[in-house]
């Protein structure tokens, strides 16, 4: 049967604002297609989704915030007519800017917030036939911009330095130290550190990096928190060797994170853990908030 | 045919030299001018005398002595330098054999080698050491949701569970309900393990090739997740080395899988080809690069830290919505395969950049530190440094910090985590630190390969920081280049003396520490103290329970080397002998006989007690194969007393043989000269007797023959000499003493035969070097013998005579009864001489018509009728014995011939009758053709008396009788026919050679007849008759007379 396609020009599909995004339609098909029309849409959109601890599970479940639309373009590609056998390609130019007033943001998935960027063909076919439609997803980034400094934090951790524990005499007697290279990250760059178990007393099992996204998201009745976690790293496994300097090192996943984000509806934010996890199943983490950035 | 009556034949009288005058071409000097000359050159060495070719530079360079050449070796083969085929060291075959293993995996690892050469022990052998070494027969477990289908219903399932709830939404929400949730843990024995673990690979290449990468990846996971586990720790190498081939698979399908993806189009042409084997990253396209990334990323996410470490993968697909369900479905929360999986698509990152390597597995080595079980870290770093020499071997900064970090787990060992496990899975510590062995030599391998001496010292210093234990310096020992340790032997061995022996038996450092000391030689100085040192320690070895024998043995105070008190105890004979296997070595090197003396010695006395040595006899000859490479002279070896008593500890037959045989083949090597030296022969007698007894009817052909060639050898270097002309050094004045030495030899000879009567080739050996020694004498006395020497002679042919029947083989009989018989005859013993032509006359009944020549079944006529040629052309020189018949012996000889079966199929007898015809006839001249020196032969006695003519005559008729009445029989057939032909022109000829044509004679018309019967079938285009003719008409137009009137009568 026919098929429709949407091929760019660009391998990797990224690209900045102001560029223009090139491709092709390509329409298979074994026999002659006659078509009524062909349109070419593109859309960016953010949408956003009420979480169930602000409003309540079945008012998150029914209502939904209005997405948030960042550019909308539609070409007319092709009026009616005929199009061969075998395959047709048909060249587009698309350039992207956004709609007045708005600026594009990188595209993140996410759980309550999603940024998403499409392009969608419609072919139209005559009576009897069904349309044809294709989505193809595409990446933004933000063009270079100016460079963040580089941050480090050193930290420790020991029974002394926990807060929220309910029952200190349960705490093993630990220390481990370290330090986050920078906590002003360069999103393609991963995410380094080290550590070190100094002493425990109780035998690990686990050493975690926990990556988290904290999503604001903004509605009538107010604004909800919500972190989430995006991905688990081990970093040691099983009861590691006192005293020596054990790398941390992270990749940020692509489409999971972007450059962190404030709006005025909403905010996307990241930060990490580092969980130690006992012999015992009991748990230490410690936490840093960190800012992404595309450079 | 007409009968011989009116015949009278009678011999041609011939002018020898006239003859030859006036058929002699002319001459003319070759002023000593040889077209070869430049281009060959004479080569004399003690032994034989070789052509060698130098090249056509000249014959004036020197040449330097060959080296002894091995007297069993083929005469024809030349040095290796000047054979062009095996200049071209590169042979296909040896390569591709070198690839033993079988699955898939360790192959492409194989070819992905670069840069890496023969020194370099591969992988493929480790692999198959270890995976023969650790083996366990109890239960292994395996989880794994990847099972064939009937499999599954049978269990129920279970599912895994996750570390926290959000985890457990999170799993069940992304994972598909197909396969991938289903996870079983079966537990299954060593062999069904194994063929499980093929199974995934198998499962993991099909996947591959359907285009569901993804299930393919989540393969490569699980296996992964397996290396955690150390339960059954001794299986846990094994398991390393089959679960990491199943990860090289995976890591070269997506290598490969990027590569044809990046498909580039060379400039000018216009359809895609794929990257070239040996890429930059700038060759590659983008849309390949953009892959390789989404591989990368998608490991990067992979939780656990050891899969992420060995597989490293990413998606590949080329849509983006497939690239997103991709990356959603990569959380798994409880896969460990990060580490793993990294490492085994390093080679992926070629694509990206071209330096990425070095900083990659420096990172992840650091990684490693994150694991805790110190034995998954250990082989975790194996695999690393294993990816790393097989895809980048020029880095290796990762190397050392690996070792280091290595070392530093060693802490650990006390830890509750490692004692919980030994306890629970009933293991010992020097069990457990046997496991680590396999990945510590490799580590060190890779460190050492190619390495400096600096390298060595850093090695040695870190390793003196931590803990000096066994296996680590055993596998440093190993890797290093041995001049590098014998450099710093005497350290080494201080250090084997202090270190812990958990892990390794100390006396295997010993024997690796051997082993570097004889591959590369220790400091002059230091070699000494070396020995001390070592026999010291080895002397302290104990172990508690096991028999002790304790011996002292003192060596002579030498004022300029050593002294030094041998206390030995020894518990296990096993490490014993290992030890000395390879210390004797260096002690045969580097000291003197007495050493190795003192040294056979102890062994003798420990081995004695209770038969013990017939446990260890591989190590003995080992140890006898050792000395013998570094002493050569034998007069030394044999003189050390405990050589004998040594080998007498030998007492199985076939090793004791097969070491005899050695000795033997060693001394003709290098023995180049005679010997006299009474203790070498006597010694080498004992052996080769020993070889000898050995040989009974069961024996190989081969073998015989190979014992008949060592003892050949042997005795052709013994040339016995009396006390005082050994005193006096040889160069006495021959005439003096030479009678001696001759009759000394002759009794040598004598014994020899006595001990040697087994096999025929030494016997015929011996035989013909009597005849040798007999001609010898002759040559000295130049002919005239005195009595002295006549008596000798005399006394040789009496020891050919009684040696000759007992000779197997009839042939070979016959042959030297006619050599003996000439070599008598020359040297004057007629009688003797006599006696041998008897003897072979009356040998001709044995002769069987069929034998068996070399492994075929031929007949034996062709050698008979040559046979009887070479007796009849001797019978001339031979004189007759007043006391007999004239020509009683070639009488004799003709009635002989009836004994032997001639075949119907062939005339040879009738050739033979021919020939001895053409016999009689040079036997009626007035001097014969040829003659021996200084020995009448019949000529003398008969000067061409007419009464001998007649005698002659007589017997020639009745030779033409037996000729004829053949010829006649030959009458029926047309094949018969050209017999007959054939024989009548044979006969011609003689006769017209040899025949006085006159009127007395009447033997024109039997030669017309003769002549006409050879036309009537003649063979092939009667070019003979056309030649035949020739001649008769040549004669005849010189000679006139009755030739002419025969050639007229001839017709072709």
């Amino acid at each position: 049967m026919a098929t429709l396609d949407i091929r760019l020009k660009r391998a990797n599909k990224v690209y900045r604002e102001g560029e223009v995004i090139k491709g092709a339609l390509v329409v298979t098909s074994k026999s002659e297609l006659s078509h009524t029309g062909i349109t070419l849409a593109m859309d960016g959109t953010v949408s956003l989704q009420l979480s169930a601890k602000s409003v309540g599970v079945f008012e998150a479940f029914y209502n939904s915030l209005k997405p948030i639309n960042l550019l909308n373009y539609s070409l007319e590609i092709s009026k009616a007519g005929k199009l061969p056998s075998g395959s047709t390609e048909i060249p587009f130019e698309l350039p992207l800017r956004p709609k007045a007033g708005k600026k594009l943001y990188e595209t993140y998935h996410g759980v309550f917030v999603n940024i998403l960027y499409t392009l969608k063909v419609d072919m139209k076919r005559p009576l009897l036939n069904k349309d044809m439609q294709k989505v193809s997803e595409f990446i933004v980034e933000y063009a270079p911009g100016e460079k963040q400094e580089e941050k480090e934090v050193k930290f420790t951790i020991s029974p002394q330095s926990l807060e929220n524990v309910k029952d200190r005499g349960r705490v093993p007697d630990f220390l481990v130290s370290g330090k986050i290279d920078t906590v002003n990250c360069c999103i393609t760059k991963p995410f380094c550190g080290e550590l070190t178990v100094e002493r425990s007393s109780s035998s690990i099992r686990s050493i975690e990096l926990q990556l988290v996204r904290v999503e604001t998201c903004g509605c009538a009745e107010g604004y909800a928190r919500d972190p989430t976690e995006i991905q688990n790293i081990q970093i040691a496994d099983g009861d590691v060797c006192k005293g020596i300097v054990i790398p941390l090192y992270m990749v940020f996943p692509r489409l999971f994170t972007s450059p962190t984000l404030a709006t005025s509806n909403f905010k996307v934010e990241f930060e990490v853990n580092v969980v130690i996890i006992f012999h015992d199943d009991s748990l230490v983490t410690e936490n840093f908030p960190i800012k992404l950035s595309r450079f | 045919m007409a009968a011989t009556e009116d015949l009278n034949w009678r011999p041609r009288l011939r002018q020898y030299d006239v003859e030859l005058e006036r058929l002699s071409l002319p001459r003319e000097d070759s002023s000593g001018h040889h077209p070869l000359m430049g281009l060959v050159a004479l080569v004399e060495t003690a032994s034989t005398t070789k052509k060698t070719k130098l090249g056509a530079k000249g014959s004036k360079d020197t040449v330097s002595a060959p080296p002894p050449s091995d007297p069993l070796q083929d005469p024809l083969s030349i040095s290796a330098a000047a054979d062009p085929l095996s200049a071209a060291l590169l042979d296909p075959l040896s390569a591709a054999s070198a690839e033993s293993s079988s699955t898939f995996g360790a192959k492409k690892t194989e070819m992905m080698n670069v840069g890496i050469d023969e020194t370099f022990e591969p992988w493929s052998s480790k692999r198959t050491s270890i995976l023969s070494t650790y083996t366990t027969s109890q239960r292994i477990p395996i989880t794994t949701s990847f099972l064939p289908s009937e499999e599954r219903e049978k269990l129920e399932t279970k599912a895994q569970a996750a570390a926290g709830d959000k985890v457990k939404n999170r799993l069940e929400q992304l994972d598909d309900l197909e396969d991938g949730s289903v996870r079983e843990t079966l537990n299954l024995s060593q062999v069904e393990y194994l063929r499980k673990i093929e199974e995934l690979n198998v499962s993991l290449v099909n996947h591959w090739d359907n285009d569901q990468r993804v299930k393919a990846l989540k393969i490569a996971i699980q296996c992964s997740k397996l290396l955690i586990d150390t339960k059954v720790i001794q299986f846990y190498p094994s398991k390393f080395v089959l679960i990491t081939d199943i990860l090289d698979n995976f890591g070269y399908l997506v290598y490969d899988r990027i590569r044809r993806k990046s498909t580039i189009i060379l400039p000018g042409a216009s359809k895609p080809v794929m990257l070239p084997e040996n890429f930059t990253s700038d060759q590659v396209p983008d849309s390949g690069k953009e892959t390789c990334r989404n591989w990368f990323f998608k490991i990067a996410s992979i939780r656990e830290l050891i899969p992420r470490l060995y597989p490293s993968l990413s998606p590949f697909s080329s849509s983006s919505s497939s690239l997103f369900y991709s990356l959603s479905a990569w959380f798994f929360p409880d896969s460990p395969t990060l580490s793993y999986v990294e490492a085994a698509i390093m080679k992926c990152y070629s694509f990206l950049t071209n330096k990425e390597y070095t900083q990659a597995l420096i990172r992840l080595t650091k990684m490693v530190r994150g694991i805790g079980d110190p034995l998954v870290a250990g082989y975790a770093r194996a695999y690393l440094c294993r990816v790393g020499m097989s895809i980048a071997p020029e880095s290796r900064m990762h190397l050392l910090p690996n070792f280091t970090d290595y070392l530093s787990t060693y802490s650990q060992l006390n830890s509750d985590h490692v004692q919980n496990t030994l306890g629970l899975q009933g293991l010992e510590m020097s069990q457990y630190m046997h496991l680590f062995w396999p990945a510590v030599e490799w580590i060190l391998q890779c460190i050492a390969y190619k390495a400096s001496e600096a390298t060595l010292d850093d090695v040695l210093a870190k390793i003196k920081e931590n803990v000096v234990s066994a296996p680590v310096l055993n596998a440093v020992m190993n890797s290093f280049k041995p001049e590098y340790i014998a450099q710093k032997a005497t350290m080494f061995s201080d250090m084997v003396r202090d270190c812990e022996e958990v892990g390794l038996p100390k006396y295997k450092l010993y024997v690796s520490l051997g082993n570097c000391v004889v591959a590369a030689d220790p400091p002059q100085k230091e070699r000494l103290q070396l020995l001390n040192s070592v026999w010291k320690t080895v002397s302290k070895l104990t172990e508690p329970g096991v028999r002790v024998y304790q011996l002292s043995c003192c060596a002579e105070i030498n004022k300029n080397f050593f002294q030094y008190v041998i206390i030995l105890l020894f518990l296990s004979l096993q490490e014993y002998i290992q030890c000395t296997q390879v210390w004797m070595e260096y002690v045969a090197k580097h000291f003197t006989k007495r050493e190795v003396n003192t040294l056979l010695d102890d062994i003798i006395k420990h081995m004695t007690p209770g038969r013990v040595f017939e446990n260890h006899y591989p190590e003995l000859v080992s140890i006898i194969n050792r000395i013998l490479a570094h002493m050569t002279d034998f007069h030394v070896l044999f003189s050390m007393d405990k050589f004998l008593p040594f080998m007498d500890l030998l007492q199985k037959d076939s090793v004791k043989v097969e070491v005899c045989q050695n000795v033997v083949k060693s001394f003709i090597i290098h023995q180049e000269e005679e010997t006299s030296d009474p203790v070498v022969i006597n010694a080498n007698m004992y052996l080769c007797k020993v070889m000898h007894d050995h040989l009974n009817a069961l024996s190989l052909d081969d073998e015989r023959r190979q014992i008949g060639n060592l003892v050949i050898g042997f005795l052709m270097k013994v040339r016995p000499l009396t006390s005082w002309s050994v005193q006096l050094s040889v160069k006495t004045s021959p005439q003096i003493s030479f009678g001696r030495d001759f009759e000394q030899q002759l009794g040598f000879f004598v014994e020899a035969r006595a001990s040697f009567s087994n096999v025929d080739s030494i016997l015929v050996f011996l035989i013909q070097s009597v005849n040798r020694l007999a001609m010898e004498t002759r040559r000295r006395v130049k002919g005239s013998h005195t009595r002295k020497t006549a008596a000798f002679v005399r006394a040789c042919a009496a020891y050919c005579y009684i040696t000759i029947p007992s000779v197997d083989n009839i042939l070979l009989k016959l042959n030297l009864y006619l050599l003996s018989g000439r070599v008598a005859i020359s040297n004057g013993a007629l009688s003797q001489g006599d006696a041998f032509f008897k003897a072979a006359i009356n040998s001709l009944k044995d002769v069987p018509q069929f034998m068996e020549i070399d492994r075929k079944r031929q007949s034996t006529e062709r050698f008979m009728v040559e046979y009887f040629n070479s007796f009849l052309s001797t019978l001339l020189t031979v004189p007759d014995n007043p006391d007999q018949q004239a020509l009683y012996l070639l009488r004799g000889l003709l009635n002989g011939l009836n004994e032997y079966q001639w075949s119907t199929s062939t005339d040879c007898k009738m050739r033979v009758y021919i020939n001895a015809i053409c016999l009689l006839a040079a036997a009626c001249q007035e001097r014969y053709l040829y003659s021996l020196e200084k020995v009448d032969c019949n000529d003398s006695l008969y000067a061409g008396d007419p009464k001998l003519v007649a005698e002659v005559a007589k017997l020639v008729h009745t030779l033409l009788d037996q000729v004829m009445e053949h010829m006649k029989g030959l009458n029926t057939t047309l094949e018969l026919k050209k017999r007959q032909s054939h024989l009548a022109l044979r006969l011609f000829a003689s006769l017209f050679a040899h025949v006085e044509l006159s009127e007395q004679t009447n033997m024109s018309s039997l030669l017309v007849n003769l002549w006409n019967l050879a036309c009537k079938h003649r063979t092939g285009d009667g070019k003979m008759l056309v030649g035949y003719h020739g001649v008769v008409k040549n004669r005849g137009a010189r000679v006139g007379g009755h030739y002419q009137e025969l050639a007229e009568q001839l017709s072709v």
